[in-house]
């Protein structure tokens, strides 16, 4: 594992230890986190899971129960939010409804005693940033979801924060809006070099944007990564399963590099378990190979064919465990066929407290309400 | 006609006949007064005859804007005291405000000024301790100190509604981009009560302009206000076309003033700048 799992560079923002409980309920429970500068930081988990809960942290707006929290190297635990350099897109913007679009950018500056001028030229460059020239005497109630967004993100970066938060700022916005402001955020983000705390429990917006994605559940970190590291490389069941599709089996670690699971003993690329350790293996459907039933490692019968548009996804039953396969080979419902899976498409997983909570596939269109149950189950 | 729409109608029908009776009529009657004399005679001299009341009107306009002031400035902080304190000691303090509201008016006047009277209970403790009374009832700070106390809830209440309504996370984003305590007040948390202000103001001031009682019982009979003058005009016949000539004046006046102030409130809310 040489490939770099975050980015490097210099630490702004070092969470240490943090723990917070509402009402007795643990919300955070030991949070560790380092962030860069210039980094593109997304904090991914379920509902409930403690993004916001974070971010309120490192803005100041909650104060953990312990732990420490740095800011350049220096505990800023006991520093109100005004005196952060920090700034904030709330999750639902919070606009201000008594002022204009051109006052709601320039409140900052305007606290700040910022000579006039000043401000009507950097407001101005504002406005340009996000698209938004000649809004400037609108009322925030004549803006459409998307604009009132830009206006917020215009709002804090005025203030030219070192560190940004913003807390699922494209949920309000249709499918179409959303991509375009993704990228739109995406561009603000590398032409202003300011390090973007990105909340989102949108997986594909999670790591279409991010130089690092945070995986979180239960109010702790599950995995930080790369998104690329965390799709192929998750570190347990609940990241396999939240991250994209996929089938997760028992396994047992025979030894370096040899795996076996479904009955049968797969070559990996996975070391450093204890000989014939139990695990977790994770195949991602887009991965196995349709082969002829004579060449393959596993044979089962067709049970579902649903048609995606650029490709099928099949439900393949082998050993009654459901696989999701995804492949543009056509075939019917009660075909028997043959898969083949390559060794670096195998991801073998140390078991965890998720284990288990994810089966097969067999019950495949109650996902969403599996995953909530879970994260209800896991709490108690 | 829609199926329903009669009974819509028939269901709104007694607050139609309710607002004939108790508003319109009224109003009309008082309109007619104001113009007729005793004959029934159409007349302006009701109208005109009134400048010999500008000082009573003078008078009462200053007694409630004072009074209204002091409601604001203590009704202010208390209602953002109130909105600021946990929900269930909110709760509590919300009904310590309303309590005295469900006492008849009349009543908390008298025990006010059971009070202050010059046998009462305040000149009595000063006596005890040997010190010299004070008269109270009769001076101008006793009537407009039962104004504030009569009214005062009033006050507090429309405010208190508007900023338990504020959402938190104005108040929140004012401390992110930069807001200490006091500037997260004046910039966001006033600006956006406003219309709690204006109908507070609206709810002392417009009592506050036409009570008699008050200042009957705490002016001691020393002060006029238009409130006395319009009473006393209604207890002798031959002056009703007086009495409904300063009653259209007031009710003109406390419109004209409910204009302004609402004009106020919209024009805030097209975006101007409160600094
Ligand atoms: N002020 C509070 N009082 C009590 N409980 C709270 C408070 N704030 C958050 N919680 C609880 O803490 C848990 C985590 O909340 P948080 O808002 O951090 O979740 P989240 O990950 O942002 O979820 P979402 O994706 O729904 O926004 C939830 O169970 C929530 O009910
Ligand atoms: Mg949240």
């Amino acid at each position: 594992m040489n490939e770099k799992d975050v980015k490097e560079g210099n630490v702004i923002i070092k969470l240490q230890d943090i723990t917070k409980s509402f009402d007795g309920e643990p919300v955070l429970q030991g949070i560790n986190l380092e962030i860069h500068d210039n980094e593109f930081i997304t904090l991914l988990g379920p509902s409930g899971c403690g993004k916001t809960t974070t971010l309120r942290i490192i803005g100041g707006f909650e104060t953990p129960d312990s732990g420490s929290i740095y800011f350049d190297g220096r505990e800023i635990s006991d520093i109100p939010p005004y005196k952060r350099q920090v700034n904030t897109v709330f999750q639902r913007y919070a606009l201000f409804p008594h002022l204009n679009v051109f006052e709601n950018i320039a409140f900052g500056l305007r606290i700040k005693k910022v000579p006039d001028p000043q401000i009507r030229e950097k407001v101005k460059q504002m406005l340009i940033l996000v698209n938004l020239k000649g809004f400037e005497k609108r009322n925030i109630s004549t803006l459409s979801g998307g604009q009132q967004q830009r206006v917020a993100i215009a709002r804090a970066l005025i203030n030219e924060p070192r560190v940004l938060l913003l807390d699922e700022p494209l949920a309000a916005l249709d499918l179409k809006l959303r991509k375009d402001m993704q990228n739109e955020l995406k561009n603000i983000q590398q032409k202003t070099g300011i390090t973007f705390i990105f909340v989102t429990h949108d997986q594909e917006e999670a790591l279409s944007m991010s130089d690092t994605i945070v995986v979180m559940a239960n109010g702790s970190i599950q995995q930080i990564g790369t998104p690329e590291k965390i799709y192929n490389e998750p570190t347990n069941a609940f990241v396999a399963d939240f991250i994209g599709e996929s089938n997760i089996v028992n396994g047992i670690m025979i030894r370096d590099y040899e795996v076996s699971f479904a009955k049968q003993t797969f070559v990996c690329e996975d070391f450093g378990f204890a000989p014939n350790e139990p695990v977790d293996v994770v195949v991602r459907p887009e991965d196995i190979d349709i082969v002829p039933v004579g060449e393959s490692m596993l044979t089962g019968e067709v049970t579902s064919v649903t048609f995606k548009g650029d490709y099928y996804e099949i439900i393949v039953d082998i050993d009654n465990f459901k696989w999701m396969i995804e492949t543009t080979d056509k075939v019917s419902v009660g075909q028997t066929i043959g898969i083949s899976i390559d060794p670096n498409e195998i991801q073998v997983m140390k078991k965890s407290e998720f284990s288990g909570m994810f089966g097969d596939y067999s019950s495949f269109s109650d996902e969403l309400d599996r995953l909530s149950d879970m994260t209800e189950g896991a709490k108690e | 006609m829609k199926p329903g729409s009669f009974f819509k109608k028939a269901a709104a029908a007694p607050h139609i006949i309710w607002s004939v009776m108790f508003i319109v009529f009224p109003l009309l009657f008082v309109i007619y007064f104001a113009f007729t004399d005793n004959y029934g005679n159409f007349t302006f001299d009701n109208l005109t005859g009134l400048s010999v009341y500008t000082n009573t009107f003078i008078l009462s306009i200053g007694f409630a804007l004072i009074a209204t002031v002091v409601c604001l400035l203590i009704g202010y902080p208390l209602a953002y005291f109130i909105s600021r304190t946990d929900p269930t000691k909110q709760k509590i303090l919300v009904l310590l405000i309303m309590l005295p509201m469900w006492i008849n008016l009349l009543i908390r006047t008298y025990s006010l000024m059971s009070l202050l009277d010059n046998g009462g209970l305040i000149n009595g403790l000063l006596q005890t301790f040997g010190l010299s009374k004070i008269k109270m009832v009769g001076t101008s700070g006793a009537v407009i100190l039962g104004m504030i106390y009569d009214f005062l809830p009033y006050m507090v209440l429309p405010i208190y509604t508007t900023m338990s309504k504020l959402d938190k996370r104005y108040i929140e984003a004012a401390y992110d981009l930069g807001c200490n305590n006091r500037q997260v007040i004046s910039k966001v948390v006033m600006p956006l009560t406003v219309p709690g202000v204006i109908s507070g103001i609206t709810m002392v001031f417009v009592p506050s302009i036409s009570t008699f009682y008050i200042s009957q019982k705490l002016g001691g009979g020393t002060f006029d206000l238009i409130g006395d003058t319009i009473e006393r005009q209604f207890q002798n016949e031959i002056t009703y076309n007086t009495g409904a000539a300063i009653s259209l004046i007031m009710m003109v006046l406390i419109l004209i003033s409910l204009a302004v102030m609402n004009k106020f409130a919209d024009s805030d809310e097209e975006g101007g700048i409160i600094v």
